[in-house]
């Protein structure tokens, strides 16, 4: 699932050459027929992707809120990174990007 | 039952104990108020009854130990004002069980309230060091020392598992580390050798002299540990037992009171160890570490990749990938803590937070020596009871540290040197900064014998280190038998170069000029050196020196020395050696007086290699007839054959150590061979 999210991910960037620089990507079009959920996406500068899937069952998910929510995570992110100890690719374990995630999921659900 | 305690205590509800929360509500409270400067014993709680207040605890140990229960500050806010504390103003026994038994609620998951406690409660469970009280903790049903101890080890667990879940690795160890208890002794002395081993790398990499006021530390710690719990004060048998392992030595010393958020403040030696840790990574005090120096540096003290990067991720406060001095102490004493068996906070305890840290330790900026300072600051040392904890850690890492004052090479005597005089200021800046901001305690006499043990203890060391370190550069200064004149010129325009090469802090700085024409100087009798590797006359021997290092930091500056230095090498090593028991004549710690013997092994050991001697003789012949003409320019003369001895002794040496390795490999050859012959020959046989 979240594969084919990151296919289409690579798709959109390849499309927009000139909007690099763009943030934002909203897609709401992989409604597969069985799983109903919401992929959204988001690239950083760096091209480091975050995905995110959504219950189509939670309806009041507005625009705004997916990308605060990114921009979040994004910042999170940011912080992580600054841990020299951190190597990119590795499982995130950082406690306050966890609780940052898990307070802004709860916060939606 | 204890129903006469709750109808005594008439401000509060009715108080049910039962037996084993009895006996060890009145340790507690005995334990607050015994630390708090001497009470009676476990107050009964008749006396509570009759006269309400008598026996107070201090409002010190007792905060101290609510903090150890691990329950946030406002569940803790709301139980004190709710155990009458804050009405009546004091903690008397009602009002300390009533607590006890709210926190016991908060930690199984009730709600604060008066009425969590009337039903039957786990005892509460408190993050405290480990002593034999403690051990009573954390067990509802069983308060035996023995049985206790296990499931205190569950406990244990379940604070560890609290945290980091890439900690799950340490979880198996952290039983063991946990300072509890004969059974995990022996793990956690295991522990801690491969820590100190570790631990011997980065102080060796780093600065050997802090071993020294590591050691003075030790004892220093020791008796204002006792001093600051007062019940018991026992620092000789404190002393001892600190230096020995782990678990065994914290029971009986953790007698008074031990709290556990109490290792997360930062003694004056600690501060200044980091200090100068901080500086020998970043010079600049005021500046900050970048993210890779950092890891390198913590990465040194093997603790895992996920614990390193949760300790980053506390004490990077702001989560700009750098640490700034504050944030640097901050996770110098987490690691340092972690090493020890702590387990890693939850989150920065106050006391590392960089405000903290930087109100209560401004940066240095005077200097003084460091022991006077230690006289100055023991009146006003630091806080009562953190020191325990924190003597432990120190106590821990002193017993790592000098480890290995014994392993350090020529090298890092010299940059100990250097960064024990740094130690030395910084430390003093801060001692007398902390004298200050402190109140004085009672550990003052405590403190007062300490201070002159650990000055012994340091002084010795340091001196051990300085003599160490002033083996590689006494040469310089002992006097030169056919320079006499010249010497003090010589010396200080060799040892210029040779400063930033050896860092050693002993060598006075030498002035600006004169190394200026050294290079250019020396840039041309490098390249008649590296030419003559051949028999030089006599006037030119007596100035060999052993100027290895020197002409090594030379070299690299000079780009045209370097490719002939690689020629002269390589030449020499093609030809077979015949002697290379000259070569050993000529180490590179010898100092300069040897020059003669190594000036003759020099010529005589060039023979051999005189195939590249030959055209260069020629060479060599002018400057040598130009240097004779003038007896105006005799010292300039003197001074760049000394140079040119110079550097054929390091060419010598490396020539030395290549025909070594090379006599290295032909002997494993040769035992290769006999091998192969041995079990070749029964095969034969047979």
């Amino acid at each position: 699932m979240v594969h084919t999210s990151l296919d289409v991910v690579d798709e959109k960037i390849s499309a927009m050459g000139k909007a690099l620089v763009d943030q934002r990507e909203l897609y709401l079009g992989l409604l597969y027929p069985t799983e109903d959920y919401k992929v959204y996406g988001y690239v950083t500068n760096s091209k480091v992707k975050f995905v995110m899937v959504v219950d189509s069952s939670n309806t009041a998910l507005r625009d705004n809120e997916i990308r605060s929510m990114f921009r979040k995570l994004h910042n999170s992110y940011t912080d992580v990174m600054c841990n020299p100890f951190y190597n990119p690719g590795d499982r995130i374990h950082s406690r306050a990007f966890d609780s940052m995630v898990t307070s802004m999921m709860i916060q939606v659900c | 039952m204890e129903a006469a305690a709750g109808g005594g205590c008439g401000s509060g509800p009715p108080l049910l104990l039962s037996e084993g929360e009895q006996q060890c509500y009145s340790e507690l409270f005995a334990r607050c108020v015994g630390a708090a400067g001497g009470g009676p014993g476990s107050g009964p709680p008749e006396a509570a009854r009759t006269v309400p207040g008598t026996v107070t605890a201090a409002a010190g140990p007792v905060a101290d130990l609510f903090r150890a229960s691990q329950l946030p500050a406002e569940t803790l806010h709301q139980i004190t004002e709710l155990c009458g504390a804050k009405r009546v103003g004091y903690f008397g026994p009602t009002q300390f069980y009533i607590a006890l038994k709210l926190i016991a609620a908060a930690q199984s998951g009730l709600p604060v309230r008066i009425e969590s406690i009337k039903c039957e409660l786990p005892l509460p469970r408190f993050m405290m060091s480990k002593t034999d009280a403690e051990i009573r903790f954390g067990n509802p049903a069983e308060l035996h020392g023995t049985k206790v101890q296990i499931p205190y080890l569950i406990t244990e667990k379940n604070t560890f598992k609290r945290m980091d879940d890439e900690d799950k690795q340490q979880e198996t160890q952290s039983p063991t580390m946990s300072p509890l208890a004969s059974p995990p002794s022996s793990p956690p002395h295991y522990q801690r050798v491969p820590l100190s081993h570790g631990y011997s790398k980065l102080r060796s990499s780093t600065e050997q002299m802090h071993p020294a006021p590591y050691e003075a530390r030790q004892p220093l710690v020791q008796p204002e540990g006792p001093s600051s719990g007062a019940p018991g004060a026992k620092p000789p048998r404190h002393k001892a037992s600190l230096i020995r392992s782990f678990s065994v030595e914290r029971e009986p010393h953790d007698n008074s009171s031990n709290y556990p958020d109490e290792p997360w403040r930062i003694t004056e030696e600690q501060r200044e160890y980091y200090v100068n840790q901080f500086r020998s990574l970043q010079p600049d005090p005021s500046s900050f570490i970048s993210g890779s120096v950092a890891k390198n540096f913590f990465t040194k003290s093997k603790l895992s990749i996920p614990e390193l990067s949760y300790i980053w991720e506390l004490s990077d406060a702001d989560c700009d990938g750098a640490l700034t001095l504050p944030e640097f102490c901050a996770a110098f004493h987490l690691i340092v803590a972690r090493k020890n068996g702590y387990p890693l906070p939850e989150g920065l305890p106050p006391t590392l937070q960089p405000e903290y840290l930087q109100a209560a330790f401004p940066k240095p900026k005077r200097e003084c020596t460091l022991f006077d300072s230690y006289s100055e600051s023991m009146p006003a040392n630091q806080q009562p009871r953190d020191l325990n904890r924190m003597e432990k850690l120190s106590i821990k890492d002193t017993a790592d540290f000098p480890v290995p004052t014994q392993d350090v090479t020529s090298d890092d005597k010299q940059e100990q040197n250097k960064t024990r005089l740094a130690l030395k200021s910084t430390a003093d800046e801060a001692l007398p900064k902390d004298m200050s901001e402190d109140p004085a305690t009672s550990k003052d006499s405590n403190s007062l014998k300490a201070r002159p043990r650990s000055r012994s203890y340091s002084s010795t060391s340091i001196e051990e280190a300085m003599k160490r370190g002033e083996d590689p550069p006494t040469p310089p200064p002992r006097p030169q038998k056919t320079h006499s004149r010249a010497s003090s010129l010589d010396l200080n325009k060799v040892f210029q170069p040779s400063v930033p090469a050896t860092k050693s802090g002993l060598l006075p700085p030498p002035p600006a000029l004169p190394p200026r024409p050294c290079p250019s100087q020396i840039s041309h009798h490098n390249v008649n050196s590296e030419r003559s590797a051949h028999p030089k006359p006599p006037t030119q021997l007596p100035n060999y020196g052993d100027f290895r290092l020197q002409k090594q930091s030379e070299q690299v500056s000079e780009a045209e020395i370097h490719p002939q230095l690689n020629r002269a090498p390589s030449q020499v090593a093609e030809s077979s050696p015949t002697k290379k028991d000259i070569p050993h004549s000529q180490p590179p710690s010898k100092p300069i007086r040897r020059k003669f013997r190594p000036e003759n092994s020099a010529t005589e050991s060039q023979e051999p290699p005189s195939t590249v001697g030959g055209p260069v003789s020629a060479a060599s012949g002018k400057p040598h007839a130009a240097v004779q003409k003038q007896s105006s320019k005799q010292k300039k003369a003197i001074q760049t054959a000394i140079r040119k001895n110079k550097e054929a002794n390091a060419v010598l040496a490396r020539l030395n150590s290549e025909l070594q390795q090379q006599l290295k490999e032909v002997h494993q050859e040769r035992i290769a061979l006999e091998n192969q012959l041995e079990q070749l020959r029964p095969v034969t046989v047979l």
